[in-house]
């Protein structure tokens, strides 16, 4: 079980989270070409490795954050605000 | 016997020896001269010699030649069913299957051996009842007995709504010609009278509908029945062989890098198709595109084995769990996916605990039962929960993924489709709606609500 750091309510068991999919996903303009917003509504990079996704403390404070955690260790590298940029070590960017 | 009669049995028997050693590329040969026996039956079991040393090996394992028609990554089920069907459906066999470690080694080896055809759409109806009815006839197909039981899988209703939406699906199943029973609670408690049945049970069981053509299947015996079938028709399984990276000419993918480094590294292939699952996302990374993928691991595990408890598969999508017993008496129990993405094979305790405590709930006895093992494959999720068996970005390379948490019983129907793009160049009536594309127009096949568990 991952132990899960809320930047509010501090570390708590990872069954109080919901896990929101990949963060940092920019929406294209309305009139892009279909190709564009299929991409962007369902192609990820799905990385072996860090990968940087939207976390909400569900049982908790209901707060919704960043993570920075590698995909083939559960390791978490960081935490971080909902609208601050991806921290560095930066993986690649989805989708 | 009739002498013609006679003569034919003689020469069936004849048929059933092959001059098995083949001469390795140096010309030296792999083993000594001897007739060795191939064919699994009765009367080779009772003239085998009294050591049983005559027997051919289950299949060879290769070394890899410089070049081949078609390279398959990945030795699990559908990546050795598509070997095996292009050979055997199509004729061609100068064909690789290169696996990262062995075969059957991955979720070949880790799923819940759970096969059924119980979808909502016609699209997936089709394709999943042809490979179950492939599955019906796959011990003879392959001379090697898979162990398909067709014990039936229960879906239970809890509530009023459960039994509205089963009325549904039931009835959708049979509009596309695939059995399903409508049951209610005592019909499902003379199927499963072990459930909780109990006036006072959290979940209370008010009905189900059953698919008696469902079943379990000996997993390994799949993945191993394949690679003989294949092997004996030519293919080359390779096994500790991982692929690297791609060899492109221009845009187009003719071949692959392999961990075996240099020029003995280096494949070439007219066509390249991967059948990888949960690390599908992987390899399209490697030719540079992205798929609409996300890796979650599924988890399942065993109980220690008892006398039989359980005849029947059941599967309680209210609860996220079902259950069967293995042909060792083992209780297997498989839930839903730990939902964020991981490639770690594990799965987390707190979806062991879930799934563990509806499994007490549903089957009270089973509490008293002591845990085995448990363990997690790594599977492909798309949106809609449809498979991808077609053509990819990148020329020259097809792709088999997308089967989420069910790509077990759609080995024969994914390697049989597959083979047929790879062999004709088209796609497979059945796969055609399984395409990238559908992701672009948005014609999703959305079966995610169909079975219960995940998709």
């Amino acid at each position: 079980m991952m132990t899960i750091a809320c930047p509010w309510c501090g570390a708590r068991p990872e069954n109080e989270f919901h896990c929101g999919g990949t963060s940092h996903i920019q929406r294209p303009p309305l009139d892009c070409s279909d190709a564009t917003w299929g991409d962007y509504l369902f192609v990820r990079a799905n990385p072996c490795g860090l990968h940087a996704e939207r976390w909400r403390h569900s049982y908790g404070c209901g707060q919704w954050f960043n993570l920075l955690r590698d995909t083939g260790t559960h390791e978490i590298k960081a935490v971080y605000a909902m609208t601050a940029p991806m921290p560095e070590p930066a993986p690649e960017a989805g989708p | 016997m009739r002498a013609d009669k006679q003569g034919l049995y003689i020469a069936a028997c004849h048929n059933d020896f092959a001059a098995y050693p083949r001469q390795a590329r140096d010309g030296t040969l792999l083993m000594n001269h001897m007739a060795k026996r191939t064919r699994y039956s009765a009367w080779n079991l009772l003239a085998a010699s009294p050591s049983h040393a005559d027997w051919a090996p289950v299949w060879l394992d290769a070394e890899p030649k410089s070049r081949y028609d078609v390279v398959i990554i990945g030795g699990g089920g559908h990546g050795l069913a598509t070997a095996y069907y292009l050979a055997k459906n199509h004729g061609m066999t100068n064909i690789a299957v290169l696996d990262k470690g062995w075969i059957g080694g991955g979720n070949t080896g880790r799923n819940t051996t759970i096969v059924r055809s119980n979808y909502l759409y016609p699209e997936s109806a089709r394709l999943y009842d042809f490979s179950v009815k492939l599955y019906e006839d796959l011990s003879r197909e392959l001379n090697f007995n898979i162990m398909f039981s067709q014990r039936g899988l229960i879906t239970l209703a809890h509530t009023r709504h459960d039994l509205d939406n089963i009325s549904r699906w039931a009835n959708a199943m049979r509009f596309n010609g695939i059995d399903a029973e409508i049951l209610d609670a005592e019909k499902v408690r003379e199927l499963a009278p072990r459930l909780n049945f109990d006036s006072g049970a959290r979940f209370p069981i008010l009905g189900g509908f059953t698919q008696r053509r469902a079943g379990s299947v000996r997993h390994d015996a799949v993945a191993w029945g394949y690679a003989r079938g294949a092997s004996r028709l030519g293919v080359d399984i390779i096994q500790n062989c991982a692929v690297t990276g791609f060899i492109r000419q221009g845009e187009r993918v003719v071949g692959v890098h392999t961990n075996r480094g240099g020029v003995a590294g280096e494949i070439r292939a007219d066509k390249v198709a991967a059948a990888v699952a949960g690390h599908s996302s992987q390899i399209a990374a490697m030719a540079g595109f992205r798929l609409p993928v996300t890796s979650y691991a599924l988890q399942a595990m065993v109980s220690e084995p008892v006398k039989p408890v359980l005849d029947t598969v059941v599967l309680s999508p209210a609860v996220g769990a079902y259950w069967s017993q293995s042909g060792k008496g083992e209780v297997v129990i498989g839930g839903g996916l730990d939902l964020f993405p991981s490639y770690a094979q594990r799965g987390s305790f707190a979806t062991s605990q879930m799934v563990l405590a509806a499994t007490a709930e549903m089957f009270p006895s089973f509490g008293r039962l002591r845990l085995m093992r448990q363990w997690a494959g790594i599977v492909d999720v798309v949106q809609d929960s449809g498979p991808i068996i077609g053509a990819t970005p990148a020329p020259g390379l097809y792709l088999n993924c997308g089967w989420g948490t069910g790509g077990f019983k759609a080995i024969p129907v994914g390697g049989w489709t597959l083979a047929h793009l790879l062999a004709t160049g088209r796609n497979h009536e059945l796969a055609e709606p399984f395409q990238l594309a559908r992701f672009h127009t948005g014609r999703l096949i959305d079966e995610a609500a169909a079975a219960g568990i995940a998709h």
